[in-house]
């Protein structure tokens, strides 16, 4: 992931309200893959989530001129994405529950790691195949909403912990405490599956020189 | 002082993004040298965390920015 160009953002978001708007479309085209992403981690669906990626865009054009510096674009963007995906949620009623529930950082659960030995490591060449893509997709859904968010700005999009926190409005702190425990549920679970998608050792080239 | 599993697995997250002070990373080294259980924990953990960042793993929708920019030729031509 390139990281955004601050510079030559507020120049364009200048040019654009000085009548460029054209410009807008390369604006945000360092930001739609965020924009869905999360927006897909919330709503958990593709249909949805594209609907309210567009939405964002939108209210991003015409809040264009509200937008302060003090920010990075993407990370502002990101908090519009991220309302717009809320919003939806509350109109959806029952689906907020669920993430109502585990809300909180004082939410318990087993952060204990899967206990195993001799990790083979798997290459990301495994993710060519779809089996594997799905298992680690599912992974991340399961996830309760406050860690999904952390592991998708984080680990997906790998923002830094500064710009996670400004996205979602939470502490440095609470990032951190929220990434340990998203990863290390996610390790729990994943580890005994990702087991199958390590290669097999070679041994026919064992023992040549 | 030798620092336990438990201990070990509570700064996993920190220590992969190289974010624990010096002394406490040495103590984890140090651990790590002889316990296979926390190297394969640790190690997994990585794994995931390398595969997460994969582009791979989330596709947008086939189309997805195509549709997008024709929604923002729509608004800019509304607002025109």
């Amino acid at each position: 992931m390139n990281a955004p160009n601050s510079e030559r953002e507020s120049e364009w978001i200048q040019r654009i309200l000085a009548g460029e708007k054209y410009l807008f479309h390369d604006l945000i085209r360092g930001c739609e893959r965020s924009i869905y992403i999360l927006l897909f981690s919330l709503l958990k669906n593709e249909a949805d989530a594209e609907d309210a990626a567009q939405e964002t865009v939108i209210k991003v054009y015409q809040n264009l001129r509200h937008f302060r510096g003090d920010a990075q674009f993407r990370t502002w963007v990101l908090s519009i994405a991220r309302n717009e995906g809320l919003g939806r949620l509350r109109k959806q009623g029952s689906r907020r529950e669920e993430s109502l529930d585990a809300n909180t950082d004082e939410h318990t659960g087993d952060f204990t790691p899967a206990i195993l030995t001799n990790w083979r490591e798997i290459p990301s060449d495994a993710l060519e195949q779809k089996e594997l893509r799905d298992i680690l997709l599912s992974a991340i859904q399961r996830l309760p909403e406050i860690y999904r968010n952390i592991v998708v700005l984080r680990d997906v999009e790998e923002m830094d912990i500064r710009e996670t926190a400004a996205a979602l409005g939470i502490s440095e702190g609470a990032v951190k405490v929220r990434l340990h425990r998203a990863r290390a549920m996610l390790q729990r679970e994943l580890a005994p599956q990702l087991k199958a998608f390590a290669p097999k050792r070679k041994l026919f080239l064992w023992g040549r020189v | 002082m030798r620092i336990d599993c438990k201990h070990v697995w509570q700064h996993i997250s920190a220590y992969i993004d190289g974010d624990v002070d010096a002394v406490l990373r040495a103590e984890i080294d140090r651990h790590l040298e002889t316990c296979e259980i926390c190297s394969a924990v640790l190690d997994s953990t990585r794994n995931v965390v390398v595969l997460m960042a994969d582009g791979r793993v989330f596709e947008l929708p086939i189309g997805f920015s195509r549709r997008l920019h024709d929604r923002i030729d729509g608004e800019l031509e509304r607002a025109s």
